[in-house]
């Protein structure tokens, strides 16, 4: 198993080497520069700032003095906020949008998964065919579509609570944005859940658990659930990372200073190094939450060897 | 009275081509140690037979009819009083040894489990009993592998642990449904050995389902041929082996490939395919494919009647010559 880590460690290199060329040389492709700001710098001015970053040079030789940089850790320095490094920015941002993700996937994975069971259960029934089109619609709605809609009726009709911001971090401030992220994955969990179960229940060991005269709760419970959550947690790892990466639009919509944020004020402002900074931070989380899923996933399912 | 009688059992599955019957009015009786073989092709509605019996019929599926095993009906038992029966009294073997016992738990587990929750053991307890019946079904070094998952088990091996596991509470009736159609040929004669091993050591009576006349014959004292959901003849091995009195049961016979008679003949069939599910016919349901039909035969099933005493054919042509 350490050995199987270590192999998927080596191999996570070239992904993310092939992410970083592909980023570098995209945001550059952009058309405007980190200087085009309202108004207009003297050229010579100009001209000194991009040798000071390094701009005036050829890309590639570009390119490689941020590899180099990187391998030492060095995220180069912010463009935009110019007292701050990239590092700096992600490690103020990044625990704010790990909160939000975070606890939108505890709440996606706690309902989802029992909405989910309940639905296949009660297959075909009121109940199912209820958490199946709420599911769906979860799914359909896009969460810029839901954001504001939640906004509406919770803060500005209901005036329960707050629009947005962090406020000084309070949960109240928390419980729009968590349930904007965690909807469509509550909707997509749950339809995975329930379609994963109605197989697992039809399977031979399971008619064998109700031959023994085993109570349902104790087939359901013992026998069924980890076979039938085993989709819902390959499917976790790509999705957490996704939650807390994807937060992009939602940290926009209420203006929480979360990764997502800086990720696009980077790009609007061609923050180069920010920009960067933020994708091959992105990368490595989605490479190790897949890494940690794949690993749970072999002492879940004890025929699995690596 | 007998350990179990059967009397006029039908099941039915509703589906969107509306109540399909898989089984009708099948019946037979069962003492303490009998064992008897249910025969038939796909489809003949052998395994929904006994499916029903343990109430282990898919979600869309009714059953009808009388089953009384010790006095009480199986058919109308609550949940929780099935329960009290099933792995019990009366414990199931399945077709595929592969499938049948869960992937993701130990076998200790999935063994001692039923013997917490019928005879209220310790885990420890339980754990002792369940080695002692895997060296009784001879798997070797068992007190080293019970704590093995199912996949480290061959098939055969596999299929040991589904009987040590069934007999673990001594049942009295043991159900094996095609117990070894998944399994290599020698395999399959060292678990039909065991099965025949276990029943006389502990008087347990079998219900052996099988298209295999072989196995039938290697362990069954009485035989009962389904065909298309109903039973077309019954009784003692010779009678239906030596004086098998119904076209198809004399059909299948034939069938058999023999090593003994050289020679190159061709292997022998019936002609023709079992009647659709969707649209039962009306008559017998093997008159389609008969030698000796007669208009009659397909107007109405003809009923089950004594050959001779225990043997029972459901013929018309047959009864009357």
């Amino acid at each position: 198993m350490l050995n199987y880590a270590f192999k998927r460690f080596l191999g996570a290199w070239p992904t993310l080497l092939i992410l970083i060329a592909l980023a570098f040389f995209m945001i550059r492709a952009a058309p405007g520069g980190p200087f085009d700001s309202e108004r207009h710098l003297p050229p010579e001015i100009e001209a000194n700032l991009r040798a000071a970053y390094h701009l005036d040079e050829p890309l590639i030789q570009q390119f490689g003095r941020y590899l180099v940089g990187l391998t030492q850790g060095d995220f180069g320095p912010s463009f935009q906020y110019k007292d701050y490094t990239v590092t700096e920015l992600i490690m103020t941002g990044f625990p704010v949008s790990l909160r939000l993700g975070g606890l939108a996937m505890l709440l996606a994975v706690v309902v989802g998964v029992s909405a989910g069971s309940l639905a296949a259960l009660r297959q075909n029934s009121r109940t199912d065919h209820a958490v199946m089109s709420v599911s769906m619609t979860g799914i359909s709605i896009p969460n810029f579509v839901m954001a504001p809609l939640l906004i509406l009726l919770f803060a500005v009709y209901l005036g329960w609570l707050p629009a947005g911001g962090l406020g000084n971090g309070s949960a109240a401030n928390l419980v729009l944005p968590v349930i904007s992220l965690a909807l469509p994955q509550i909707a997509y969990i749950s339809r995975l859940t329930r379609g994963s179960m109605i197989e697992v229940l039809r399977s031979n060991f399971i008619r064998t658990a109700r031959a023994k005269g085993l109570p349902e709760r104790v087939v359901i419970l013992r026998h069924a659930l980890k076979p039938a959550l085993l989709p819902v947690v390959s499917y976790l790892g790509p999705a957490t990372a996704g939650v807390i990466t994807g937060s992009v639009v939602i940290e926009q919509i209420f203006g929480v200073p979360g990764l997502g944020r800086y990720f696009v004020q980077g790009a609007l402002n061609r923050d180069y190094t920010l920009v960067m900074g933020v994708v091959v931070f992105f990368g490595v989380l989605i490479v190790v939450f897949n890494l940690i899923v794949d690993l749970v996933y072999a002492l879940l399912d004890p025929r699995v060897k690596y | 009275m007998a350990m179990l009688e059967v009397d006029d059992l039908t099941v039915e599955f509703s589906t969107a081509d509306g109540m399909l019957p898989a089984v009708r009015g099948v019946g037979f009786s069962l003492e303490q140690g009998d064992a008897l073989g249910i025969v038939g092709e796909s489809g003949s509605g052998k395994s929904q037979t006994v499916l029903a019996l343990m109430g282990l019929l898919a979600d869309n599926g009714r059953a009808r009819g009388r089953a009384r095993f010790d006095g009480q009906d199986l058919l109308s038992l609550s949940r929780t009083d099935m329960n009290n029966i099933r792995g019990e009294k009366i414990s199931m073997i399945f077709q595929d040894p592969m499938t049948s016992l869960n992937p993701y738990l130990r076998v200790s587990r999935q063994m001692a489990e039923v013997l917490t929750l019928h005879k209220g053991m310790a885990r420890k307890e339980a754990r002792a009993e369940a080695i002692r019946m895997l060296d009784a079904v001879h798997i070797p070094d068992a007190a080293s592998r019970i704590d093995r998952y199912p996949h480290e088990f061959s098939g055969g091996m596999r299929q040991r642990v589904m009987i040590a596991m069934s007999l673990l509470c001594r049942p009295r009736l043991i159900i094996a449904d095609e117990p070894t159609t998944a399994l290599d040929v020698t395999v399959q004669s060292q678990i039909l050995m065991l099965l025949d091993e276990i029943r006389r050591e502990f008087g347990t009576a079998v219900i052996l389902i099988t298209h295999d006349l072989g196995v039938v014959a290697e362990v069954c004292d009485r035989v009962l041929v389904m065909y298309g959901g109903r039973v077309m003849e019954s009784g003692v091995l010779d009678d239906i082996f030596r004086r098998g009195r119904h076209p198809y049961t004399r059909g299948l016979l034939a069938s058999v490939p023999r090593l003994d008679k050289s020679g190159g003949g061709r292997l022998q069939g019936i002609p023709g395919t079992p009647p659709s599910v969707r649209r039962p016919p009306p008559g017998c349901p093997f008159e389609a494919r008969c030698t000796v039909r007669e208009d009659r035969c397909a107007e109405r099933p003809p009923p089950l009647q004594d050959a001779e005493v225990g043997h029972q054919v459901a013929c018309y042509v047959e009864m009357e010559t």
